[in-house]
Formats: structure tokens, sequence, C-alpha cells
């Protein structure tokens, strides 16, 4: 198990900088996820620590040593691709072993590791198979297999599961999570999906545009949102927020007095399943669209201009059209500054 | 069922019409030139309107050609420096092309506009400046002197850059961090993926070498250095110019190349790349 650190890293293509000198400590056997939205540097950041993109400044250390100017083979780190990224012209086996055999490792060893993986991965009865006569899900195991026999110190995955149906997803993902826990080493995971982020990860990265806005535990980063990016991007559906001006008068009733009060505040966020349907709630809405999916209904309302949701566990009464009253606790309320930082709850 | 109408069947007849004289065009020469070889001397091979289909085929026409021509030995030649070349022209030419393609380097832009710039120049031009150069190397009338102006050419280095482009990134990268060197990516993972296109580039260059008259014609002087082109010159000369025996010399030139083509062309086939990557 190997820590890994990010000390002032930059990335500039030409003249333009992506990445501006992040700082980052990643603990040995630790999951963490990078999340952010297209362009934001996640995949960017994973590539240089797998030395497929060139570090402009700063420096990568994995286990204390310094890898930032060592090519890829020498830094013990294995990269899952998005695309799988298997060598369609050989078999499982052949894609398992291929780095071993072009490294020369012996073939009693190759055979051994390449037995390891494929068991772990159940992968035994689609050896002979070449990548296009599997299936997603397998492709995405024999990649990840693939990364498992060169026994790295860090894996890097880069949105593994962005290519698989809803349900392999789910599986592969519960996969991931049962292989860390075997093998107990540092992973970095990219992904823009929130769920897989807060499913899996021991920490969370949330990027925006090259800067780091956030590093905590997947519930840190719910309950505490440092900033408004962070607190929209964590949670599905994402955060509703208020601007103040529009939060005048009538609506500051009980719960939110409190934000009234605060004069530094200039935005609220309630996260939609912190909305209670109640008769005498503050916040009355017009609905506007209700999605019901079973154990769960998400309700579009307006209020003011503003479109709103809320998360309700039954919303059958409800129709569009209908005037609705939503009550919220106040530990639930969240209170941004004019910088959009988050100052805390009410 | 429905009755098919003159309205839907006309765009089929038309498209029909249209492959037929295309076909015409293409295979017309070659139906000719068979005719003529396998026509017997009493035949007027002039006649009009043209008669295609023999009075009564004969192969006598071949038969006198490889009798009074060393012919099995200008096939042999033209086999060797064809095979040479071609397989020269795949190795080298998918060598120069890969990094062209994959690797980053100063002044790569202008080198493959320079590359690009040379196909345009005609051979005619080249020729005597690389005749003089051949001369010097004490290239004639030897099989190194047909083989080397084919053995990198700048049309395969573009073709094959091509082709490595088409190759997903990733699958690169995957072997860069399988710690696999850059050659053995080209010899390993590149090469196989780009099987097709080095089909197409075989047929190609066999087809440029098999057929190259200029070139062999002031190289070599040797009749018994002589590749098929200038084995079916030589017949015009000897025998009076007969076009029976010159058409018999041009399909027993053709053969190997329909052949080779017949061998290469499941290598055309889509799908290798199936499988390799998603998204």
């Amino acid at each position: 198990m190997s820590a890994l650190t990010l000390r002032g890293v930059t990335k500039k293509f030409g003249k333009t900088e992506t990445i501006h000198g992040m700082d980052l400590d990643i603990n040995a056997g630790e999951f963490v996820v990078f999340v952010g939205p297209s362009g934001c540097g996640k995949s960017t950041l994973l590539r240089m620590i797998a030395g497929l993109d060139e570090v402009t400044a700063g420096a990568i250390t994995i286990g204390g040593g310094d890898i930032t100017t060592k090519p890829p083979s020498e830094r013990k780190v294995a990269m899952v691709f998005q695309s799988y990224a298997l060598y369609p012209h050989m078999t499982v086996a052949e894609n398992l072993s291929f780095g071993m055999r072009m490294r020369g490792v012996a073939k009693d060893v190759i055979a051994q590791k390449v037995r390891m993986a494929v068991e772990m991965l159940r992968l035994v009865p689609y050896l002979d198979r070449k990548p296009g006569a599997l299936s997603g899900g397998q492709c995405q195991r024999v990649a990840i297999g693939r990364a498992l026999v060169q026994e790295p110190d860090v894996f890097l995955f880069d949105e593994p599961l962005s290519n698989l149906d809803a349900e392999l997803r789910l599986k592969t993902r519960v996969e991931i999570a049962a292989l860390h826990k075997r093998l107990g080493k540092t992973m970095v995971y990219v992904t823009h999906d929130q769920v897989e982020a807060m499913t899996l990860a021991d920490k969370i990265v949330v990027l925006r545009d090259g800067v780091i806005e956030q590093v905590g535990k997947p519930l840190d980063l719910y309950n505490a949102p440092a900033n408004l990016f962070v607190a929209g991007f964590i949670g599905s559906p994402a955060m509703n927020f208020l601007a103040s001006e529009s939060f005048s008068g009538d609506v500051l009733q009980g719960s939110l007095q409190g934000y009234a009060r605060d004069s530094r505040v200039k935005t609220i966020g309630i996260r939609p399943e912190h909305l209670v349907i109640s008769a005498d709630g503050p916040i009355v809405g017009v609905v506007t669209a209700i999605e019901r999916l079973g154990t769960t209904s998400y309700v579009y309302f307006e209020k003011k201009g503003q479109s709103l949701c809320a998360q309700v566990a039954d919303a059958l009464e409800l129709a569009v059209g209908n005037i609705v009253q939503f009550h919220v606790a106040d530990k639930h309320v969240h209170g941004f500054d004019a910088a959009g930082l988050r100052i805390g709850n009410f | 069922m429905k009755k098919p109408n003159l309205q839907s069947v006309l765009p089929l007849l038309l498209r029909y019409l249209a492959i037929l004289i295309v076909l015409l065009f293409t295979v017309g020469p070659f139906l000719w030139l068979l005719s003529t070889s396998l026509k017997s001397a009493d035949e007027n091979i002039f006649a009009y309107p043209p008669v295609l289909i023999p009075q009564s085929p004969t192969l006598d026409n071949f038969f006198r050609v490889i009798d009074s021509q060393p012919f099995f030995t200008y096939l042999s030649n033209s086999a060797l420096v064809a095979a040479l070349a071609v397989a020269l022209n795949l190795l080298l030419a998918s060598l120069a092309a890969y990094p062209l393609a994959r690797i980053p380097f100063k002044g790569r832009s202008v080198l493959f506009i320079v590359l690009l710039s040379s196909m345009m120049i005609p051979f005619q031009l080249l020729m005597i400046p690389v005749y003089e150069l051949a001369i010097s190397l004490g290239l004639q009338n030897t099989y190194l002197g047909l083989v080397l102006p084919h053995a990198c050419t700048a049309f395969g280095i573009f073709f094959m850059r091509q082709a490595f482009l088409s190759v997903p990134v990733a699958i690169e990268e995957a072997a860069i961090m399988d710690g696999v060197s850059r050659l053995r990516i080209w010899w390993f993972v590149m090469l196989p993926l780009v099987k097709p296109s080095l089909a197409t580039l075989a047929v190609f260059s066999f087809i440029a070498v098999w057929g190259d008259f200029l070139w062999p014609l002031i190289i070599i002087d040797q009749p018994a250095l002589f590749t098929l082109p200038l084995g079916v010159n030589r017949l015009a000369s000897t025998f009076s110019l007969d076009w029976r025996l010159v058409a018999a010399g041009a399909v027993f030139s053709i053969v190997p190349i329909l052949l080779f083509f017949t061998f290469t062309q499941r290598f055309f086939i889509e799908g290798a790349m199936k499988g390799a990557v998603k998204g």
C-alpha cells in the first residue's frame, strides 16, 4: 500500500492552464474519487498520475518516492480505461498476459497471476474469447484484470462504468468496491456520476475548472458542502437554491426565520429530500411536474419564478397545477454568502 | 404480395445499367485482351464489328510465348522483385508512419507536409537523378536496383499514417501502462490492428511494382534480369508485333496480380477493430 501526494501540480496545454497548482494527499489504501463536470480536469489529473500526460509544474509522489518525471511503466500504477482499451486481436488470456510477456516475466509467474485474476473476476470461462465476443461488463472485468496482474501500488480508474448499462453499472460498482476491500490498495477513481462517488469513495475530491473545490468524506460533502458549487454537484436531484431577494416576507416564516436574521446570507440551499409537504409550511408553490419513480416521487414546483424540486415519498394525491406547501427543518437549511461560500446551517 | 410496378423497378434497372457501363469500361479491356490471346492465327483480330468470343479458342499463343521467351525467368524476376518491394514497403512505410501518427516530436507536421509534397512530383521528373544515384551506387542490372525505388514510398507512409490514426489512442496507452516499448507496441499491437490497410497497401504496391515498366527499362539491360513488362515489350519487337502473342504475354503477367488480390482480399473485410473499445 502506498500513499499518493500531489504538490502544486499544474498542467498547461500550450498557453492554456487547465490544472492550477493542485495539492492533495491520498492515504495508503484509500479509495479516492475525483468528481466534477466535464472539462474540470479530473481525467487530466488522473493521466498525469498515470504518466500519460506530462506535469507542467509541481510534484507527484507515490509511497514517498517522486514519480513526476518517471515513465508510466516505472510508477507502479495501473489504469482501467473508460473504453476498456483491450487488444481486440488477442484473447482474454493474451490480453491479461501481454504486458508480462513483453517484459519477459517467467511463464509460471504469468500463469499464476493470470489464474489469480481470472478467478477473482470470474473470467475463467472466457479465457479463449476475444473482446469482440464479450459483453461490456465482461470486457470491463478483463480491463480490471489487466490492471490487477500488474500488481500496482495504485489503481487508476478513468470513468470505468460510463459505457455500461444501468444494471451492469450497479453490479460492477459493487465488484470494484469488493475488490478494493479485498486488495486494500490505493485506488483513484474518476467519474462524473456522483452516485458512484458517494457509494465507492472513502474520500471525494470535487473539482471545477482545474481547482479542488472540496475534499472530504462523502457524507461530509453532502451535509456540509463548502460552497454553492459542491452543494449543487453533490446530491441528486440537485440542491435547491433560493436567492435572498426572492425570499422575502411571506415565505420567510417559521423555520426560515434564522436566515432572515443573518445579513451575510445571500443564498439558501435546501435539498429536495428535506422538503416535507406540510399544510402550514412556509414554502408555497405551484406544482409544474411530477416524476413518480415508485418508491419516491420528485415534485417540481415554482415559487416566484424559481423552479424548485422536492423529493416526497407519496405524491399520489398531487397533480400539476396544485398549490403545495413545504416545511423544512432548520438544520437542513444551508446558508451561503455573496461569494458562494457556506456559512452554515440554521 | 405486392406486384412490382415500373416506378419501383426503374431505379433498380438504372442502377444496374450504370454498374454494367462501369463494368464495360473496367473489365472490357481485359476481356478483349483475353479474347485476343485465345484467337488462332487464322482469325482476324481486327475484324469489324469486333468479335469477343474466339471462333476456335486456342492456347497456342501462350505456348509460343513460353517457347520463344524465357517467360518463367521473367516471372520469377518479377515475383522476387515484387515480393521484396512489397515486404519492404509494408515494413518501412508503417515504421515511418507510426511516429508521424502517434509520437509527438518537433517538426512532425513539416515532415509530413514535405512527404505529402513529394507524392506530387511525377517520377519522370525524378528519373534522371534517381538513375544517376543508382548508377553511382552500382545498382545497374541488380535486383536491388529494381527493388529500392519501391522499398519505401511516400504514398505508403501517408496511407499507413492514416491507418494508425484510426486506432484508438487508449489501446496504445494501455500498452504503455503495461510497460511495453514503442517498437513492440508498433509490432504487436498496432500492426495487427491495421491489417486491412496493410493488405490494401500490399495490393497497391504489388500492382505498382508488377506493372512498372519505365524504371526496369532504364536500370536493367540484361535479359536474364528482365521483369514481365520488359518481357512483354520484347515480344512486340521480336515477333513484328503479333498482337496475339503480346496479348498472351500480357494475360500471363496479369494472372499473378489476380491471384495476389484473391489471397489478400479477405483482409479487407472490416471488423478487425470489433470489441476493441467502446464509446
